[in-house]
């Protein structure tokens, strides 16, 4: 299992998430570091594509879609948008 | 654990979709009458969603072209074009179309889908930029994928978004490729081209146009939306589909970049499929050549498209986009859009059922396509009925608010 998100950067990138998140929170649940987006949000292939265009410019950054296939939580999806802003 | 687990939410959600009637992804054309008619459900039906949009299967020079080239050539090439799959017609089709588009060079390929495949595959690479239309058709997707190069979405018919992620992604030394589609088949909007262009150039990227929905449909000589906007110079490479105004099977890849060739032997959906048969080659060189010569099925098909374009409207149906030969209609949700490509089909239309993730921004859809080959009165008779169904929606959106309990 993925380590918890630590440090503030990480921790101020998943909260913004998990506000982004919640036009996709239909079930209205708990959102966290560890909740998943395909089991827990049920957000489809397309909506995380489009969840990816408002990360991009909200932060400001690019988030090829490639990359995207190995993002299943929160935290997952924070450390992308966290290698992305330094460049990665 | 069963292989098909991974399926469970589809196949779910297919179960639904059946017990509401028929199978929209299943349905059988029982008999084929003309391209505008056939037998469903043992009724006799309208086509309005088959992208038939010239009419060009039934039409006799094509048919006899591809009846001939199968006494002549036989059923199959049995080959790759790398192999004995190159034939004359081959050839002769590709410089057809090389000269119908004012490109240097062509490529055929066996399906449209394959078109995407490989010529996307074949121009970008694991060190290239794609950016691509957020709406753009799943053989986009794939080809992209297949490409292994970066990819990078943009907001759909957006310049300025376009813009906005050229300059992030910045002059870092890799070659930026653009993709958009002339008519988007969802929706049936077209996309700013010009704009595209002029962004494209001032990055210094590629443009590839895909003209599958808009080719024989816009353009003073069908050559598609960069015709229409007059920026034909601008498209490095079009692709485009023989299954719509071509009226047979296959696709193609088309530019003026002196290299562009070199992906017969590089791009490997192009290489490793056996090639389009000589039916089908013979018809579509027939079909370029009824492009070229009769304007009037274009004129016929925009005629049609906006008798049925303004008969929806009057009906009180919201459509998605400007008059075009794709004419989407909005319905409220996915309950009523599968009830209401169910009325339309047991009264004789069939038009197409568009469900999300296949459409954008969760948009559930009746689609039509119009052809040169509707008649009046067909047109008459489909609008009559997708006048009934406005009526029936609404009974029904009355006797569902009527049954709701008062809350406040």
């Amino acid at each position: 299992m993925e380590p918890e998100v630590e440090g503030p950067e990480l921790e101020s990138i998943v909260s913004d998430l998990c506000d982004m998140l919640q036009r996709y929170n239909k079930e209205q649940i708990e959102l966290g570091a560890e909740t998943s987006l395909s089991s827990e949000l049920n957000i489809d292939s397309v909506e995380v594509m489009d969840l990816i265009m408002e990360i991009e410019d909200k932060f400001d950054i690019d988030i090829p879609i490639n990359l995207i296939s190995d993002v299943e939580t929160v935290s997952n999806l924070a450390r992308l948008v966290h290698e992305r802003m330094k460049g990665g | 654990m069963d292989i098909f687990d991974k399926y469970s939410l589809p196949a779910a959600r297919h179960e639904k979709v059946l017990k509401a009637g028929t199978d929209p992804f299943g349905v059988r054309m029982e008999e084929l009458y003309s391209a505008t008619e056939a037998l469903v459900n043992g009724r006799r039906t309208i086509l309005v969603g088959t992208n038939n949009y010239l009419g060009l299967t039934y039409d006799p020079l094509c048919m006899d072209a591809a009846i001939e080239a199968i006494r002549t050539h036989g059923t199959g090439t049995t080959g790759s074009r790398i192999a004995n799959g190159t034939y004359a017609t081959h050839i002769a089709l590709e410089r057809a179309l090389a000269a119908f588009l004012n490109k240097r060079s062509a490529m055929v390929f066996p399906t449209g889908y394959q078109a995407n495949l490989g010529i996307l595959s074949g121009l970008a690479g694991a060190n290239d930029v794609i950016l691509l239309d957020a709406d753009s058709h799943a053989s986009i997707y794939d080809g992209c994928r297949l490409s292994g190069a970066t990819l990078v979405r943009f907001r759909h018919n957006d310049p300025a978004d376009l813009d906005k992620r050229l300059t992030r992604l910045g002059d870092d030394g890799r070659c930026k490729l653009v993709v958009v589609e002339g008519i988007y088949s969802m929706l049936g909007d077209r996309a700013p081209l010009r704009e595209f262009a002029e962004v494209k150039r001032r990055h210094g990227a590629y443009l590839l146009v895909d003209e599958a929905h808009s080719l024989g449909v816009l353009g003073d000589h069908g050559r598609g939306v960069a015709e229409e906007q007059g920026i034909e110079d601008e498209v490095d490479f079009v692709v485009g589909t023989f299954s719509k105004s071509l009226g047979a099977v296959g696709g193609f890849g088309a530019s003026s970049h002196p290299k562009f060739d070199v992906l017969r032997y590089c791009s490997r959906p192009y290489m490793f499929t056996a090639s389009a048969s000589p039916s089908n080659v013979a018809s579509v060189l027939a079909a370029l050549s009824e492009i070229e010569q009769r304007p009037d099925l274009r004129h016929r098909l925009w005629g049609n498209a906006k008798a049925l374009f303004e008969g929806v409207v009057a009906a009180g149906f919201a459509v998605c986009a400007e008059m075009s030969p794709v004419i989407a209609l909005r319905m409220k949700d996915e309950e009523t859009a599968i009830y209401a490509w169910n009325r339309l089909l047991e009264s004789g239309v069939y038009v197409n059922l568009a469900l999300p993730p296949g459409t954008p921004n969760g948009a559930c859809l009746l689609r039509a396509s119009v052809s040169a080959a509707h008649t009046p009165e067909q047109i008459a008779e489909v609008i009559a009925r997708f006048a009934a169904l406005a009526e029936d929606l609404a009974a029904l959106e009355r006797a569902t608010a009527s049954r709701v309990p008062a809350r406040l």
